[in-house]
């Protein structure tokens, strides 16, 4: 009798260690992945935040100095070149390419032929780098062998197109080739936005006698201005990125004029050997990302609650 | 007779607006052609002066249609032009790129589908949360990575190989990959596992069983967006590798920068060619999904 009893508990124990183990399977199957992810997220964003408050120089040091290495940056001509670029260019960049990209959705979306082979023609660049879209397009804006040399070789002998070799306007020949590679992307999710509008809304606006442009102005694009939002945020999150185009491109030149923050970065950390405000100037690109996406998010985290509020 | 002038009236009308139809439409289609031919320029480009003679481009420029044929640039830029020193072209960094893009590819995929399995289909206290921690990659700027990979690569002996590469970027693409296969998983029906898990199947044999099996859609999506992101990633390549060990965007840098008498612009654009086309290649032939996963990643 208590012999049955034992072994029945024993059964039981096992099953319930088996049900146990069970139960921790999924938590060990996502813990590689997820220590690895959050080292990554947490663990390297503080690493760098403390390199950013070090004495550190050529090799990172760890004697703590507090935000000296901040004031540093700050003070350096070349990072408010750096960061005013990046706020000109990201301005030019972003509006150009949603009106770019929107312009092309809209064409598009006006029942035209062979609407794949335009979309397929509009997206290619993002498929390919920016290494290579930056020296592809530095070719074409180089005076000896590009667009001057074609218009001039097409009898306008006094034609100058130099963008790329002057400090003032380098940064344009950024901004045009960053909206060639990036306004395919916009048009690709606002022509989906378009393709989504509710049918019944424009025939309604259509039987009380609106013109399409008017039905474009007051229905479509206001029911399409959270898309507008979100490409807006991936495009500013794309600029504050911005290295290799401007690597490829122009490699910060003429002179200093093109240096971005990520440049930037990259120069201080490996090529002047001042590690402590590298780190200080990547932090400063993570500040600049959080002012963009954390109004974003809690937007997007406001709305959602406001629709489900509705039902 | 009323009714005869109201019918002329439409009709005036009406051709009218078939007129303005027509002209609606060349509008639209010569808009649409010039940027077509904008976008089409530096690709037409690359792919015309990587088969002309270099005396004929330096004569008619780089823009120009093509009066000379030559193979020439290609076998010299995969396997003979000199930089920095070495004459080996870019067949190399071609291969490190493939060696490197292929296993982190397949690597951070599977990882992804697994994280997003369990954050989908196995929730437990905090997984939410989790959930959040690991997609913050997504936004992280590969700046703030640098020196803490500096260092590990440096203290895993891995700095300077395209092992070290793999590493750096399944990591960072877990965040990606996880993302896109949880909201994926989410939208399987939880009765499909219940029912497996009455039937006696557990973790593992419901994730190969069923998860895996209804996955081809995302993993297609996932796959393509970790290939032509890590292809195309240059900054973790020139930082950690030099010389023979680089990818093959470092490599091209390397050529277009360096400042040489003439510009060799056949030869150039054979290698600019051979960088882009892999993922030009899935771009074409797995356009839809491409597509599918720009507005998931963005939008999500």
């Amino acid at each position: 009798m208590s012999n049955a009893l034992s072994a029945n508990q024993a059964i039981r124990t096992r099953a319930g260690l088996r049900e146990k183990l069970g139960a921790w399977t999924p938590r060990l199957a996502i813990a590689p992945g997820a220590i690895a992810s959050v080292i990554y997220v947490f663990g390297f964003t503080l690493w760098t935040l403390y390199i950013s408050m070090s004495n550190s120089t050529m090799l990172p040091t760890y004697g703590f100095i507090g935000l000296k290495p901040y004031f540093d940056l700050w003070s350096n001509a070349r990072w408010k070149i750096a960061y005013g670029n990046l706020f000109y260019f990201s301005a030019f960049y972003v509006v150009l390419s949603l009106a770019v990209g929107l312009a092309l959705a809209i064409a598009i979306d006006q029942r035209v032929r062979g609407e794949a082979i335009w979309r397929t023609i509009f997206l290619y660049p993002l498929a390919v780098s920016f290494v290579v879209t930056g020296v592809v397009w530095s070719w074409l804006y180089s005076p000896d062998a590009g667009i001057e040399f074609l218009v001039r070789s097409l009898g306008w002998h006094d034609f100058t197109f130099r963008l790329i070799t002057n400090r003032y306007t380098a940064i344009y020949a950024i901004i045009a080739t960053g909206v060639w590679q990036s306004s395919g992307f916009a048009m690709a999710l606002f022509l989906a936005g378009l393709r989504s509008v509710d049918p019944d809304l424009i025939k309604a606006a259509q039987i009380d006698g609106a013109g399409p442009a008017r039905i474009y102005r007051k229905v479509i694009l206001p029911s399409i201005a959270p898309i507008f939002i979100a490409v807006a945020v991936v495009l500013l999150q794309f600029a504050i990125k911005t290295f290799d185009l401007v690597v490829a491109l122009t490699q910060g030149g003429p002179g200093i004029s093109t240096t971005f923050p990520a440049n930037y970065v990259y120069d201080l950390m490996f090529q002047r050997g001042q590690i402590a405000i590298g780190a200080a100037a990547s932090i400063m690109m993570l500040l600049a990302l959080a002012v963009v996406l954390v109004p974003y998010a809690l937007w997007t985290v406001w709305r959602s609650r406001r629709e489900a509020a509705r039902g | 007779m009323v009714d005869a002038t109201f019918d002329l009236a439409l009709d005036s009308q009406a051709r009218g607006a078939s007129l303005r139809f027509a002209l609606g439409r060349v509008a639209i289609y010569t808009f649409l052609g010039l940027f077509a031919l904008i976008y089409l320029l530096p690709l037409f480009v690359v792919v015309a002066n990587s088969f002309r003679e270099l005396p004929e481009i330096t004569r008619n420029g780089l823009i120009a249609f093509p009066q000379s044929f030559s193979l020439k640039g290609w076998p010299q830029a995969w396997a003979h032009y000199c930089v920095a020193g070495t004459c080996e072209g870019i067949k190399r960094n071609f291969f490190n790129s493939l060696y490197m893009t292929i296993p982190a590819t397949i690597a951070s995929t599977l990882v992804g589908a697994l994280n997003g399995y369990v954050l989908s289909k196995w929730r437990f206290p905090g997984s939410e949360t989790l959930f959040i921690c690991m997609v913050l990659g997504v936004f992280m700027p590969g700046q703030v990575a640098l020196l803490p990979w500096a260092y590990i690569l440096g203290a895993l002996h891995l700095s300077n190989s395209v092992y070290g590469l793999i590493l750096v970027h399944v990591i960072q693409g877990l965040s990606f990959t996880t993302l896109f296969c949880r909201n994926y998983y989410v939208n399987i029906p939880d009765d499909l596992i219940k029912a497996a898990r009455i039937d006696g199947a557990g973790f593992w044999r419901i994730f190969f069983k069923i998860i895996l099996p209804l996955s081809p859609p995302i993993l297609i999506v996932t796959v393509i967006w970790q290939f032509t992101g890590i292809w195309n990633e240059f900054l973790f390549g020139v930082v950690f590798t030099g010389g023979t060990q680089q990818p093959i965007t470092a490599a091209l840098v390397a050529l277009a920068t360096s400042q040489m008498n003439a510009h060799p612009y056949d030869v150039a654009s054979a290698a600019v060619m051979i960088g882009a086309i892999p993922p030009l290649l899935i771009y074409l032939f797995g356009g839809k999904y491409f597509v599918r996963g720009l507005t998931q990643g963005a939008i999500k």
